[in-house]
């Protein structure tokens, strides 16, 4: 398999503040990772620092064994292949939900608007949403809204999608909307890499869980070492806490 | 203290009603009381104006009806300009500053928000013009370009009207404040909305052309018509370098004819540009704030 995103030692800080301390990660095609970790623990910083919306301080990542601190890399062409959605979906509010999804297609990857219109149609007729194209993202509920985003992501064929807690700022009632379009992405052989609070959803999908502690990868295995049979006492402790 | 609520420790449920000075302000009440209120306060304005002791020596001076109603024309055979005509001046001036002063403060802002690194040098010039433009009082830039341009005998440069320098003062100085404006209508913008435009491998200038920029305008609207009143008036600045507008006819018609009448007119003649423009402002400020509040 393939290796898509590889981090080997990324260290990262805030000022004084070291957020990663030398955390290394590998994510293979068609693989779910999922990151697990109290907030604060590094998960979304991790997250922003592989698509190179934070620069990272030592240690490198690297993008199908293209590594991202070589000065020829052009960061808006590395973020044309990385999906990103956010916690707090950040659609765009002065366009319709038809143009959030055509925006970086048209905009970045300069593809005719008549072309790729089709293709979003597609997108959100496979999220049920096909009749509210000409509707503002106002008028949707966070869990449509946060849908919307996630296709506006697939709709630029990124070959990862990263999601930092894309469920955490919904509704109780609408989180179930959102997971069940991630376990059909993960389903149909989607390379994601989650940070999320969701326990059983993070066994359900993913190959890899990844537990992080105040920067510091404690622990990584599959999603029956880590919920069964934790090997460090921090992780215990935590899963402990979230249960 | 307990840590808990209070469970009727009376017998009686507590009282509820507002007390009798304060039902006398509510509903329709609350009308007749605003009603009575304005009717005597403004009686005391007037009041205060009719009966003190140099009252009708004001009236004579500031709100002479045959006066105002002859600055306001004006008299050509006695060398008198017409404020009223004066303020067509004002008008053309507003016009051509304006629509400079919106482009200029963009093109400022939009230099100072930039990134590359081949602008620097701009940058800092445009930060250095901003600080200085804010803070030097218009009329000494008045007068630094109405007199100083001419002086340097620079062609066509120092051969120009003192309108056309007061225009150029106004949109020097005005420029300066809106590109401010548009600046901070960027930052308005939620950071969210940058990150979400620049992961989806937008480039900085898509971004702030399709994402930012479409954001900002809204909240920018009301501040920027705020600054374009405030052009409206300073128009008037310019009468210090000769040009006849309305305040310079005003002020003509008052040295000539001693009655400040003039004053009032073209100060009626301002009120009658600037408060629609005003209300317009307060209406988008009180819009904006309802669909915010409306949670939109």
């Amino acid at each position: 398999m393939g290796v898509v995103l590889e981090l080997t030692n990324v260290v990262k800080r805030f000022g004084e503040n070291e957020v990663l301390s030398g955390v290394s990660l590998q994510l293979h095609r068609h693989e779910v990772v999922c990151l697990i970790g109290a907030s604060g623990s590094g998960k979304s910083t991790l997250l922003r620092c592989a698509n190179l919306l934070e620069s990272i301080d030592g240690g490198s990542i690297s993008l199908f064994g293209q590594s991202l601190e070589d000065e020829r890399i052009d960061p808006d062409l590395v973020r044309r292949h990385i999906g990103m959605v956010f916690q707090s979906f950040n659609l765009f509010p002065h366009l319709s939900v038809l143009d959030n999804i055509l925006i970086g297609p048209v905009h970045a990857l300069k593809r005719r608007r008549a072309e790729t219109r089709e293709d979003a149609l597609a997108l959100l007729d496979r999220i049920g949403l096909r009749d509210r194209a000409d509707d503002y993202p106002e008028r949707l509920s966070g869990g449509q809204q946060q849908r919307v985003a996630i296709v506006r992501s697939l709709a630029m064929r990124p070959s990862l999608l990263l999601l930092d807690e894309v469920t955490s700022a919904l509704d109780p009632t609408l989180v179930g909307e959102v997971l069940d379009l991630l376990r059909d992405l993960a389903h149909h052989g989607t390379t994601m890499l989650i940070a999320t609070h969701e326990m059983n959803f993070a066994r359900d999908v993913a190959q890899q869980v990844v537990y992080l502690d105040k920067g510091v990868l404690v622990e990584q295995g599959t999603p029956e070492e880590i919920f069964t049979n934790p090997q460090h006492e921090s992780t215990r402790s935590f899963l402990e806490r979230v249960r | 203290m307990a840590l808990t609520t209070d469970e009727g420790s009376s017998p009686t449920p507590p009282l509820l009603f507002a007390s009798r000075r304060r039902r006398l302000l509510v509903g329709r009440r609350g009308v007749v009381a605003s009603a009575i209120s304005s009717v005597i306060i403004l009686g005391v304005i007037v009041a205060v104006f009719w009966l003190a002791p140099g009252g009708a020596t004001v009236r004579y001076f500031f709100f002479n009806p045959h006066l105002m109603w002859q600055a306001f024309v004006g008299d050509p055979r006695r060398g008198l300009s017409s404020v009223g005509w004066g303020l067509i001046t004002n008008l053309w001036m507003f016009a051509v500053s304006e629509v400079l002063v919106l482009f200029f403060g963009l093109v400022i802002a939009w230099v100072r928000l930039s990134q590359s690194p081949v602008l620097f040098p701009f940058r800092v010039l445009a930060t250095m013009y901003t600080d200085v433009f804010r803070g030097v009082p218009i009329l000494l830039v008045i007068f630094m370009v109405g007199f100083g341009l001419p002086e340097l005998n620079i062609g066509f440069l120092s051969t120009q009207s003192p309108a056309v320098y007061g225009c150029t003062a106004l949109t020097i100085t005005y420029s300066a404040y809106v590109a401010e404006v548009y600046r901070a209508g960027v930052f308005s913008v939620p950071h969210g909305q940058l990150l979400a435009a620049r992961s989806l491998g937008l480039t900085h200038t898509a971004t702030m052309r399709r994402v930012i920029l479409p954001q900002a305008v809204r909240t920018v609207i009301p501040p920027l018509l705020n600054d374009l009143i405030s052009l409206q008036k300073d128009t008037a600045l310019v009468s210090v370098l000769g040009v006849i507008e309305a305040t310079r006819a005003a002020q003509i018609y008052g040295s000539t004819v001693f009655n400040f009448s003039g004053y009032t007119v073209a100060a009626i003649l301002f009120l009658l540009l600037t408060i629609p423009m005003t209300r317009f402002t307060d209406h988008l400020i009180a819009r904006d704030r309802s669909r915010r509040l409306a949670g939109v």
